[in-house]
């Protein structure tokens, strides 16, 4: 909850409209805190956070509800609601925000199934769902609203190559299709290169790098450096901060 | 000494500030509760979740509590030769105290540890974040259905419960001791008042606003996780009990 | 995940088995809606004194339950209490010239009405007077008169004024 830790000290992005960005970074940078700031859920103590000229922190309750009605999320886990099978999940934004006839609904829901490929299952519960399959459910789910801005919080995580393939073909074909702006939060670094428009490494709560794939392979940052190829020593160290190896061995004290 | 102090010191502000956090959450549900009264359907699919799942159980004990209460009742009363006020001994004890306390402790254990489990895990599983995001208030459309579903499930199990315990006493004290059935049961007409049941009645309302409210809360602010889960169903049991017996000794002090 | 409707069948069936035990309460345990079946007949008695009789209290033949009083009223010309009994039609032929006294069960136990058969041929019809009511022993008057005839009364003098000793 609060523990005084400052998450993001200077940090400033820009994100295109219409186009793929990519927010890369080592664990624990924050990248969901992040996205937890651009929808409103939590707010920044200094700075600002401005979605289509509007001032999310200077919302209220209603209007952050209006905002994000124009946004699609997609979670880490899917966070499918476990008590709806999945025609009734992706119907669920419809139901709650609308008074579509029921001949509708079926029709949008049925249309966003197919375009996930996932029509098939509609009759089934989230817990018969594998996780890729799963994600997919809520891809569909997320654009059901037809939104201006589609979330992705870490969309490869635990997903085999073949489901992660799925995803990144869904993820481009939807941000071209549909005309979405899409924010994806990954530290999967060749998956999204693949796909990204522009990209931002954030490390230690400051952008580090920003450009595209291409511009972000040849940085002079060692951090940059590191990260695209996945080492395992540089500037994030591999030794957790500790005294001199040799000397806690040698010196009697197990602990200085 | 003052390290002593500072711990009881601050212990005691955590305890201020969760009053605090769960009164804050209550007047939240009280200002949405005429818009939740709207939607039945999701109150009802509560009381069957709270009520009818607790059934079973409030029976067996409401069985179990009666024939306990008729073999103590039956012996207690032998030695004074008054055992034909086995039914007004019985009555009036299940209809004040045991009814609606026995109730509210099984509630606890069955139901309200149900609806923390389940609202812990739609926390840990980013389900209520994920209807944030969606632009549904997930206090409205998912703590309120399921405080009311407990609010409306109490005091009828109370009732249950108690009628089921008259005819279990009725069962050792008539059937196996041979008390006549109809003194057993025009004793206790000729001594229970109206305003016995209205007690057993209004104490299982309360109970059943409490105890509920307590479930959503420690399930809705569950931390996130495996073990946070398991800290609210407990939680939700112990914090139940004790704020069961506290109230039921003022409303006790209030209507006697 | 079972289907609506088997869901609204078990609430329904739960709300209406709690709306059960509760009207149960109302009716059935307390007097308000207390009502005999009708296989029963009535006999009433007049007693200067009922002590504690409550309505709901039994009737017994011989120690066997055989029914309940069912109303109490107290009769300003007669400035005596009238006791409504309810018999099971099971003992119909009960003789009309048995008498009523109301006894007291166990030391501190609720008070009942005990009837002593006679000896005519004749049973109690519905609705009629039992000729000889016995009063209600009350515990107070018998300590009170024991008191008074043990210490207080000197010899000879029979009537007993109200005693000083019991007022206080």
């Amino acid at each position: 909850m609060d523990s005084g830790k400052t998450v993001f000290s200077a940090l400033d992005i820009e994100i295109r409209r219409g186009a793929i960005t990519a927010i890369m970074g080592p664990s624990g940078t924050g990248k969901t805190t992040l996205l937890k700031l651009i929808t409103g859920q939590i707010f920044a103590d200094r700075g600002q956070v401005i979605v289509d000229g509007l001032d999310v922190a200077r919302l209220k309750r209603k209007q952050i509800y209006a905002l994000r009605r124009r946004m699609g999320m997609l979670f880490q886990n899917g966070a499918l609601l476990t008590d709806l099978d999945v025609f009734e999940n992706v119907a669920f934004p419809l139901r709650e925000h609308t008074r579509l006839p029921e001949r509708l609904i079926r029709t949008i829901v049925l249309t966003k199934l197919h375009a996930v490929g996932l029509r098939g299952a509609a009759e089934l519960y989230p817990q018969q769902l594998s996780g890729g399959m799963g994600r997919r459910v809520a891809l569909a789910r997320a654009i059901v609203m037809d939104p201006e801005i589609l979330i992705y919080d870490e969309p490869f995580a635990g997903l085999d190559p073949i489901s992660m393939g799925v995803v990144l073909r869904l993820i481009r074909s939807l941000n071209d299709a549909l005309g979405i702006t899409s924010i994806v939060v990954t530290h999967d670094v060749r998956e999204i290169s693949q796909i990204a428009d522009q990209s931002f490494i954030i490390s230690e709560g400051k952008v580090v790098a920003s450009g595209t794939t291409a511009e972000l392979r040849d940085h002079p940052s060692p951090i940059v450096h590191q990260f695209v190829d996945g080492l395992a020593d540089g500037p994030v160290p591999f030794h957790y901060p500790a005294p001199e190896y040799h000397e806690q061995l040698l010196g009697g004290k197990v602990f200085a | 000494m003052t390290i002593v102090l500072r711990e009881l010191v601050q212990s005691f502000l955590t305890f201020l500030e969760r009053v605090g956090l769960l009164v804050r959450f209550a007047l939240r549900l009280a200002a949405i509760l005429p818009s939740g009264l709207l939607r039945p359907k999701p109150i009802i699919e509560q009381v069957y979740n709270t009520g009818a799942m607790s059934l079973v159980i409030i029976m067996t004990c409401g069985l179990f509590i009666g024939m306990v209460l008729g073999l103590q009742g039956y012996d207690l009363l032998t030695r004074f030769g008054s055992e034909e006020y086995l039914g007004t001994a019985t009555a009036i004890s299940l209809l004040r105290e045991l009814g609606p306390v026995v109730t509210a402790l099984l509630f606890a254990g069955r139901a309200g540890t149900a609806l923390a489990a389940e609202l812990g895990l739609m926390r840990a599983t980013d389900q209520i974040a994920a209807m944030e995001i969606m632009a549904v208030d997930p206090m409205r459309r998912v703590v309120l259905p399921r405080f009311l579903g407990g609010v409306i499930a109490m005091p009828l199990l109370v009732s249950i419960f108690i009628v089921v315990a008259l005819f279990g006493a009725q069962l050792v004290g008539v059937e196996f001791f041979g008390v006549d059935a109809g003194s057993y049961w025009s004793q206790m007409r000729s001594a229970v008042e109206l305003s016995d049941i209205r007690e057993g009645l209004v104490k299982g309302l309360v109970f059943g606003v409490a105890c509920s409210l307590i479930a959503v809360y420690e399930g809705y602010n569950a931390q996130p996780t495996a073990e946070g889960v398991g800290r609210a169903t407990t939680r939700t049991v112990v914090i139940s009990a004790v704020v069961t017996l506290i109230l039921d000794y003022i409303l006790t002090a209030l209507m006697l | 995940m079972r289907s609506t409707r088997t869901i609204d069948i078990s609430t329904g069936l739960f709300v209406l088995l709690g709306f059960a035990a509760i009207l149960f309460m109302v009716t059935q345990i307390t007097n308000s809606g207390y009502s005999m079946k009708s296989d029963s007949y009535r006999l009433k008695a007049s007693f200067e004194n009922i002590g504690g009789l409550k309505s709901g209290a039994p009737v017994s033949l011989a120690g066997v339950t055989i029914g309940r009083v069912e109303d109490i009223q107290y009769d300003m010309g007669l400035y005596k209490a009238i006791v409504t009994m309810r018999i099971n039609d099971k003992y119909r032929a009960i003789p009309n010239d048995s008498d009523a006294s109301i006894y007291t069960a166990g030391l501190l136990g609720g008070q009942y009405i005990g009837l002593t058969p006679g000896s005519s041929d004749v049973p109690y019809k519905d609705g009629e007077q039992v000729i000889m009511a016995n009063d209600a022993i009350v515990l107070e008057h018998l300590i009170s008169k024991y008191l008074f005839n043990s210490a207080a009364t000197p010899p000879g003098e029979s009537t007993p004024a109200p005693a000083p000793a019991a007022q206080e």
